[in-house]
């Protein structure tokens, strides 16, 4: 459940186009708002913005959507977005410039995108046979996260870039 | 800017023998946008209008813009102040309410109002009484903020709008506050777009101020406990704003953050906005305040972007 909440709704839209298309003018990106999710609002943005990092919808020297221009089309208060681009800043994520804008000062996907294929390849393979051993889909969610979890317990806490789901899971034991 | 916009001490009215508002200290530091919720009859308007300089005290003192007194010249020309219904004249013309506007107040925009109106495809020549209920309030709302204030009051301002006509409103208002700086003070009953519109909450419930403080720190120190019904009276002396029972399972509204222990058996879950104000509205006697309504919140820090 962890993994994917809050990221799997987020992007930028159906209409954004990825890293070798041609961009428009404005920011890369625009941010939507899911108010059934229960995920606070900066939370939100601040998920939007590292999903388009992990897809590639944004990169480094990319500007952000310009505080006014997100208050303008969403309807929400200024210092929640300005809450938002100071968490991705504390994260390393964006650096502001006076008189300029917030914007992107480093990249998410570690891992080239030749690997990341491998991976995937073989998740998929795990994914096959989990359903094959009769595991549904929050099974799977629930084996993984817990696998994960273990995982990073035994190399002593150092925990990858986590705040999403820490966020999240809070208290929840 | 480390002023508060409104600032009461023991503020009361009574009208007849009835207190609308009683006791009522608080104090909303400038650069935020604050939300006066409470049920219908908690004192919101008579607050409201108590703050303008419409009504005048039965007790205690209201202060606005830094500790001036409401009604001031000063504080006319600094607060624009739109009333329930957005209130016009009917049989005037759009461009008859900004010339009346225009001469009724020491600063106008002009070119402000008349450009917002374009962008909004509201006709100058038409009756304001003639126009929709959204285009009525988005007229209110321009007049309003063309005479630049540095704090918009708003009584119940999306009440009347449909959901699109509520959201443009709103981001009208918001702009101004990123544009100008203006701060921002609105009573609603409509809870559920509160989270996103405000970052101050005061909550009045039955004349006096029940709840006050921004809203992050509201939320991180409030949590919700779940855990065995049997358990939950364990708790009462940590302090419980609500409790919610079933025969097994009990949910538990405690003022603790996310630093405090949480009880074995028991797991703790962060609070939402919607859920924090129900919660201390359905308890009436909840009287404790989360923070002192006064002083803490006039600290610059806070305001500080």
């Amino acid at each position: 459940m962890v993994i994917d909440k809050g990221h799997g709704s987020a992007g930028g839209g159906a209409g954004a186009s990825p890293v070798s298309g041609p961009r428009g003018p404005g920011a890369p990106i625009e941010f939507r708002l899911d108010a059934g999710s229960g995920v606070p609002t900066y939370l939100q943005l601040v998920h939007q913005v590292e999903h388009a990092l992990r897809l590639g919808y944004l990169k480094p020297g990319d500007q952000l959507p310009k505080v006014r221009d997100v208050v303008a089309s969403l309807a929400i208060n200024p210092n929640t977005v300005l809450k938002a681009y100071r968490d991705l800043e504390m994260k390393g994520l964006a650096a502001g410039r006076p008189g300029q804008g917030t914007f992107v000062q480093a990249t998410l996907s570690q891992v080239a995108l030749p690997e990341l294929t491998t991976l995937r390849r073989s998740l998929s393979g795990w994914l096959a046979a989990a359903d094959q051993a009769g595991l549904d889909e929050d099974g799977m969610v629930a084996l993984f996260t817990s696998a994960l979890r273990d995982f990073y317990e035994r190399r002593g806490g150092s925990r990858a870039r986590g705040g999403a789901a820490s966020g999240e899971t809070e208290g929840i034991a | 800017m480390s002023i508060n916009v409104i600032e009461t001490n023991g503020l009361g009215k009574r009208y007849g023998g009835t207190w609308a508002l009683r006791e009522c200290s608080l104090a909303i530091p400038a650069g935020h946008v604050a939300a006066l919720v409470g049920p219908n009859g908690a004192g919101k308007t008579t607050l409201l209008n108590l703050a303008v300089g419409l009504a005048s005290p039965s007790a205690g003192g209201v202060t606005v813009l830094g500790g001036r007194a409401p009604g001031s010249p000063a504080a006319l020309d600094g607060i624009a102040f739109v009333a329930q219904d957005a209130p016009l004249y009917k049989n005037l013309s759009v461009a008859d309410m900004i010339h009346l506007t225009r001469n009724l107040s020491r600063r106008f925009d002009q070119e402000y109002a008349e450009t917002r109106l374009g962008e909004l495809g509201i006709p100058l020549k038409r009756k304001s009484g003639r126009l929709s209920g959204g285009q009525q309030a988005q007229l209110a709302l321009t007049l309003a903020l063309a005479r630049r204030p540095r704090l918009l009051m708003l009584d119940e301002p999306v009440a009347m709008l449909d959901p699109v006509a509520r959201h443009d409103f709103m981001a009208i208002v918001l702009t101004a506050a990123v544009d100008d700086g203006v701060s921002v003070v609105l009573s609603s009953h409509v809870l559920t777009e509160l989270e996103r519109v405000a970052d101050y909450l005061i909550l009045l419930s039955r004349g006096r101020v029940q709840m006050a403080g921004e809203v992050d720190d509201l939320l991180a120190s409030h949590r919700v406990l779940t855990g065995p019904a049997l358990e939950a009276d364990r708790y009462a002396e940590r302090p419980v704003v609500h409790v919610r029972r079933a025969e097994a399972q009990a949910h538990l509204l405690v003022r603790a953050t996310a630093a405090d222990p949480v009880p074995p058996g028991f797991q703790a879950h962060p609070v939402g906005l919607e859920e924090l104000a129900l919660a201390y509205l359905r308890e009436p006697g909840a009287a404790a305040l989360p923070g002192p309504a006064r002083g803490r919140h006039a600290e610059p820090s806070e305001v500080a972007k």
